[in-house]
């Protein structure tokens, strides 16, 4: 009888989390891949099975396919962030003066929330507002600009307030990884001459390589996943809407339910593959310093 | 380091001090002033009253701060206290316990971690349709509890930490799980429960997608979803709208400075999961 009680615990402590994590994450997910082969409204009992059709449709119609182009712009955006990430982690770990007021002023907007810093940047890019203004008094005037209203600019401003809002979690990631590094290691590297230029590029860097690892496939799959952003802001106007956008619009505006569940699936599979990709080429193990 | 190098150095951080406030201090600026100031003013130009609040009471009242404040609280007390024991639960089965199905429910909330949340919406909305849950603030705290594998991977990354003889010497003097578990290791969390509380309390006061697809109802409407709305009645008042951002901001300014180590360790142990 003891004996049984003990095999039957752990089953009772993980009943509620396991029933929360199966209804709310595996239920959905599962039935998303029954949706996506059906021409369901979201509304109607009947749900007509279509085969294949809602994938040929993502492959063949431009604008469902091609909006994963502006994911584009986010990549770009996501590699700048990366490099000024690392740039001020490096700085920052040294001695400096107002160490502390520098690294809170950086990570801090990675804190605030979304709605807010949607509006923060409406009032920043709109015509006359905060960076027209600025360029005329540095007088760069004939720079001013539609920031949002262009389709040209719109995507390179939403990526530029995502570079605002992320930087600091990147930079503090960053941050921690440097200074994992013992202090012995650049003494040593010190003594043998190294200057700060060799230091970052033979003992930091490789240092972080899994740190490194883990901002690419953040950065990939959350290129792939914008969404609050662009839809606080233009709500996907002028050519900004991103591949989540889409869906859901097709979801919960045009009630195309079964079209919008295989675009789901299809961003489940590309986040899974980039993460299979990243595991495959950065390994998890720690670099190995002494 | 070189002279230069070093000017180098302190420029790029204040001008990158600079780019990071500028976006703010602006709102707090457009925030004080009249609507005919601020029609007739640029962004830098300052108001000619700072200790005008009128914008702030117009946001709070017309705008349904207040409402968005008291159930972003009621929503913030049920997902955390709920998160805390689920997740200490959890932890505490799977770091514990050998069982025969360890392995897969350990799989089942890696992979979890995976789905991209926000896509998966579209069929998550008919699971809370049909538990009737839509318009209701439970559809927001189910939601936060059911996809909450953060809070189980920071408890069982400190678990580990705990040494087992505590446990085993309260198994000893004859205390069933149950005891071990609220007697000695939920006491024994303590740090990780603090951990816990402010990674998911900043991304609930955060949240936006799911009260707006999930509560449309005007009185359920949360910090985010009512700043949001603003969008539309106050649409070309600024002055308004910054007040509401200001609103918005300021507490989570308090927490950061009054928590500061908490979350730097908090956030990037949150992010590596």
């Amino acid at each position: 009888m003891k004996k049984k009680r003990i095999r039957l615990t752990p089953y009772l402590f993980l009943a509620v989390p396991l029933a929360l994590l199966i209804v709310f994450t595996y239920l959905p997910v599962v039935s998303m891949f029954g949706y996506s082969v059906t021409a369901w409204d979201g509304l109607s009992p009947t749900k007509e099975f279509v085969g294949g059709d809602n994938y040929v449709e993502i492959a063949t119609r431009p604008e469902l396919f091609g909006v994963l182009k502006v994911s584009l712009y986010y990549i770009v955006a996501s590699a700048a962030q990366t490099v000024l990430a690392l740039y001020f982690a490096i700085v920052l770990s040294f001695d400096v003066r107002f160490r502390n007021l520098f690294k809170g002023i950086l990570f801090f907007p990675y804190l605030i929330n979304g709605v807010a810093i949607g509006m923060v940047f409406l009032y920043f890019f709109q015509p006359g507002g905060t960076l027209d203004t600025t360029l005329r008094l540095i007088g760069l005037e004939s720079l001013t600009h539609q920031w949002l209203g262009d389709p040209d600019t719109v995507n390179w401003s939403l990526a530029g307030t995502s570079i605002w809002r992320y930087l600091g979690l990147n930079f503090v990631l960053f941050l921690g990884a440097v200074q994992s590094i013992p202090a012995q290691v650049y003494e040593a590297a010190e003594l043998d001459g190294a200057n700060r230029w060799h230091q970052a590029r033979y003992i930091i860097l490789p240092g972080i390589k899994p740190v490194i690892g883990l901002m690419v496939i953040l950065a990939v799959s959350g290129s792939l996943s914008v969404f609050e952003i662009p839809y606080i802001m233009t709500g996907g106007a002028n050519g900004s809407e991103t591949f989540v956008i889409s869906a859901v619009n097709m979801a919960f505006k045009y009630y195309k339910l079964g079209l919008a569940s295989a675009m789901a699936v299809v961003l489940l599979l590309l986040v899974l593959v980039v993460t299979w990709i990243q595991r495959r080429v950065v390994p998890e193990e720690r670099v190995d310093l002494t | 380091m070189s002279r230069i190098a070093t000017v180098l150095k302190y420029a790029s951080l204040v001008g990158a001090a600079v780019v990071m406030l500028l976006p703010l201090v602006v709102i707090v600026i457009a925030a004080a002033k009249t609507n005919d100031e601020y029609l007739h003013s640029g962004p830098f130009d300052l108001p000619g009253d700072w200790s005008n609040v009128d914008n702030y009471v117009t946001a709070f009242n017309d705008g349904g701060m207040l409402t968005g404040f008291v159930n972003t609280g009621i929503i913030l007390a049920f997902s955390l206290v709920g998160s805390v024991l689920i997740g200490s639960m959890a932890a505490y089965a799977l770091d514990r316990f050998t069982f025969r199905l360890r392995g897969l429910v350990i799989a089942m909330f890696l992979l979890a971690t995976l789905v991209p949340g926000v896509t998966t919406q579209v069929a998550t909305f008919q699971v809370v349709n049909r538990l009737g849950l839509f318009n209701t603030r439970w559809s927001a705290i189910a939601l936060f509890l059911g996809t909450d594998i953060i809070s189980i991977y920071i408890f069982q990354q400190f678990l580990r930490g705990v040494p087992r003889e505590l446990d085993e010497a309260a198994a000893i003097d004859g205390a069933d799980a149950f005891t071990i578990y609220r007697r000695v290791i939920l006491p024994l969390l303590k740090p990780a429960i603090a951990t816990v509380v402010i990674v998911k309390g900043i991304a609930i006061y955060n949240e936006f997608y799911i009260p707006f697809l999930y509560m449309p109802d005007r009185d359920l409407g949360v910090i985010s979803t009512s700043l949001f709305r603003f969008k539309g009645p106050f649409g070309a008042r600024w002055e308004v709208i910054s007040a509401g951002v200001v609103i918005v901001i300021v507490p989570t300014l308090l927490a950061f400075l009054a928590l500061q180590r908490w979350i730097y360790n908090g956030l990037t142990l949150g992010a590596t999961k």
